[in-house]
């Protein structure tokens, strides 16, 4: 492994960097500073941690899911249940230690993006708890998929701007965050959601998520008294999936991000950025990047609005490159299945982004033997997706 | 020594300041940009941007957004605008200057990119979401071929920044007037005063001034401040609404000529 990914200005290899408009620089020099002075100040670090385990609810559990195991017919699947973090999925891990961070770096406002709105209720939930103001950029064709969650955040407190140009999704609503943090530098920090933009973004967020994989760690030696065979996790930007994988870099564990197929890649209509993409520079970051000839972003889809984006963390192209990640992807159907499939056999109804890590659990247990072990990261809970599967269903509720 | 530079040393010489107005490549077509370039040229610009569509233009604000998707709906690309700009130059020797966001550039290939703008005719670039760090190749290459690489300050710039930027820029210096995106609201105060103070006691090198500015009274207040005047949304949203530009921008380059 290289250790030395990222430089000391970003880059990962030749992923990675600083691509954005001049006025930002000094932003994104002092937020470097801040995150690495706090990192190691004992009281961030204290607040921080009592925080993620009385409000946040951490350690999440490692749940041995036993029947969907057993109707597999292979490898002992575990799930990481960040679906049971506070607000439903993983987004708290950062939002929350982001919210603290601008705290103490003296801003009196956050913004955000949000596709699936789960980010977006996380940012509003960290603004609501250290006392900061809080506007969530979200594109229309999301706040349709997503009601429920744009009623939480307002409920929150936060206030949530529809964004109608473009796509009208997520790479869009980070086009205006961007464009509002430009406006806006002085007291406002943006909380960008994944491990994705300029320096130091990629970084520090993968470091906030990272208690997934250091919990998930100790638990599977605890209950398995030996590491697991292979982890999976879906992969949007790739936060949940770097929060997992990271602590187990060093390890001698198959690691798979799943990416979303949509209608599948010949149709043109994903989010597999890896299958589909190639070598770009959006929205901050140098990485692989869904794109025609002359350079413009090309339309994603995908079932799921938190895998439902043009390119991907740049570290992940650096991990995959060094081959210690494989990516492939689960299209709509796919997803679909699985999350009536794991609803079925465990009772746990999960978000459709999860969905996508399931399929491939599902798609590769059977095949291992019953002695292996797979941890399927859970990012977060389908409560919100469930208005959306009833209607592509053709169920009126 | 580059039309670009050619343009700032005779103004100088006169104590008259740059007017860079701005518009979008094939909005609504690049045969009426091929117009608007000759009524600019007529109506006294020095210098002309010329904007090439991006899907995801984050600089910019909504009425340069909606150029771009314009000029995007008829087919406009990077490469057509270099065959257009060669085109331009049969009958036309007034400065251009691209402006573009980097991935486009970036696709097309850097290299490839410097020498077919320079062969084009094509003067100077900027690219607003290209900072000197991440430049290094483009401006080695820019050099070695001479094309102007003109890249941005903003208010928020420090001391370092500055530094970094003014030795990194050919051409003249862009400094954006707000903290904000293309369109934004103006005010000229004592932070922009002390800003471009901060930046000529840094370089001789010219500074033109852009966002925000939207009319000849704003336009007027800025060039007291600095070398050079660029006008953009409000000749975009002239094109948008099919109204004649040229008087407009008569009565801004008027405005640079009073004395203050």
């Amino acid at each position: 492994m290289n250790k030395k990914a990222p430089d000391n200005k970003g880059h990962f290899g030749v992923y990675g960097g600083r691509f954005v408009p001049e006025t930002l620089m000094p932003a994104l020099i002092e937020l470097e500073a801040a995150y690495n002075k706090y990192k190691k100040d004992k009281t961030f670090v204290k607040d921080l941690t009592s925080l993620q385990k009385d409000y946040i609810g951490r350690p999440t559990p490692l749940y041995f899911a036993k029947r969907l195991s057993e109707a597999l017919g292979g490898a002992k699947i575990y799930l990481k249940r960040e679906d049971l973090c506070h607000t439903g999925a993983h987004k708290i891990n950062n939002a929350l230690a982001q919210a603290l961070l601008a705290k103490k770096m003296g801003k009196s406002r956050i913004i955000a993006e949000t596709g699936a709105g789960q980010h977006g209720v996380a940012t509003a939930t960290g603004a609501a708890l250290v006392g900061l103001e809080c506007e969530i950029y979200m594109g229309s064709e999301d706040i349709r998929r997503q009601s429920l969650n744009v009623f939480r955040m307002k409920l929150l407190g936060a206030k949530v701007t529809e964004v109608n140009v473009g796509s009208r999704t997520l790479k869009d609503a980070i086009n205006e965050a961007l464009r509002d943090w430009t406006t806006n530098v002085r007291d406002t920090h943006y909380v960008l959601g994944t491990v994705f933009g300029p320096h130091p973004y990629p970084v520090m967020v993968r470091d906030f998520q990272s208690v997934i994989g250091k919990e998930a760690r100790q638990q599977i030696l605890k209950a398995e008294g030996k590491l697991p065979d292979c982890l999976i996790a879906c992969v949007g930007g790739g936060s949940n999936s770097i929060g997992l994988f990271y602590a187990f870099l060093q390890d001698n564990v198959r690691m798979i991000g799943v990416e979303a197929g949509g209608h599948g890649i010949e149709s043109g209509e994903h989010a597999a950025r890896f299958a589909g993409g190639s070598l770009g520079v959006f929205q901050g970051c140098k990485s692989y990047l869904l794109q025609n000839d002359d350079g413009n972003v090309l339309g994603t889809h995908s079932v799921s609005a938190g895998l439902d984006y043009a390119s991907v963390g740049p570290e992940h192209c650096f991990l995959r490159d060094v081959k210690k990640i494989e990516y492939t992807y689960a299209t709509d159907d796919e997803a679909l299945k699985a999350f009536e499939l794991l609803s079925k056999t465990e009772g746990i109804i999960p978000a459709l982004e999860s969905a996508h890590a399931v399929t491939e659990a599902v798609k590769t247990a059977p095949a291992m033997s019953k002695d292996s072990i797979i941890i399927v990261n859970l990012s977060g809970r389908g409560d919100k997706d469930v208005q959306e599967v009833a209607r592509i269903k053709g169920i009126e509720l | 020594m580059s039309r670009i530079t050619q343009a700032f040393n005779k103004l100088k010489k006169a104590g008259r300041k740059a007017l860079i107005p701005y518009i979008m490549s094939g909005d609504p077509s690049l045969e009426d940009t091929k117009r608007f370039i000759a009524d600019l040229d007529e109506a006294g610009a020095d210098i002309i941007e010329l904007g090439v569509p991006f899907s995801d233009p984050l600089a910019d604000g909504p009425t340069i957004q909606r150029a771009h998707e314009r000029a995007l709906q008829r087919g406009t690309t990077l490469r057509k605008v270099l065959t257009f700009v060669r085109e331009i130059r049969q009958t036309s020797q007034i400065p251009l200057i691209l402006m573009t966001y980097y991935n486009p550039v970036f696709k097309f290939g850097i290299e490839a990119f410097v020498k077919e703008a320079v062969s084009a005719g094509v003067d100077g670039v900027i690219i607003p979401d290209l900072i000197p760090d991440e430049a290094e190749d483009f401006i080695k290459l820019a050099r070695q071929h001479k094309l102007d690489t003109i890249f941005l300050l903003a208010p928020t710039s420090t001391p370092d920044r500055i530094k970094k930027v003014v030795k990194a820029s050919t051409g003249f210096i862009y400094y954006v007037s707000i903290t904000g995106i293309t369109g934004a609201k103006l005010t000229v105060g004592d932070p922009m005063k002390d800003t471009l103070t901060s930046i000529k006691s840094n370089t001789d090198k010219p500074i033109a001034v852009g966002f925000g500015i939207s009319n000849p009274e704003e336009a007027a207040e800025v060039a007291k401040l600095a070398d050079g005047v660029i006008v953009g949304s409000a000749i975009v949203r002239l094109i948008a609404e099919g109204k004649d530009i040229k008087d407009f921008v008569r009565s801004i380059k008027e405005s640079l000529e009073l004395k203050g």
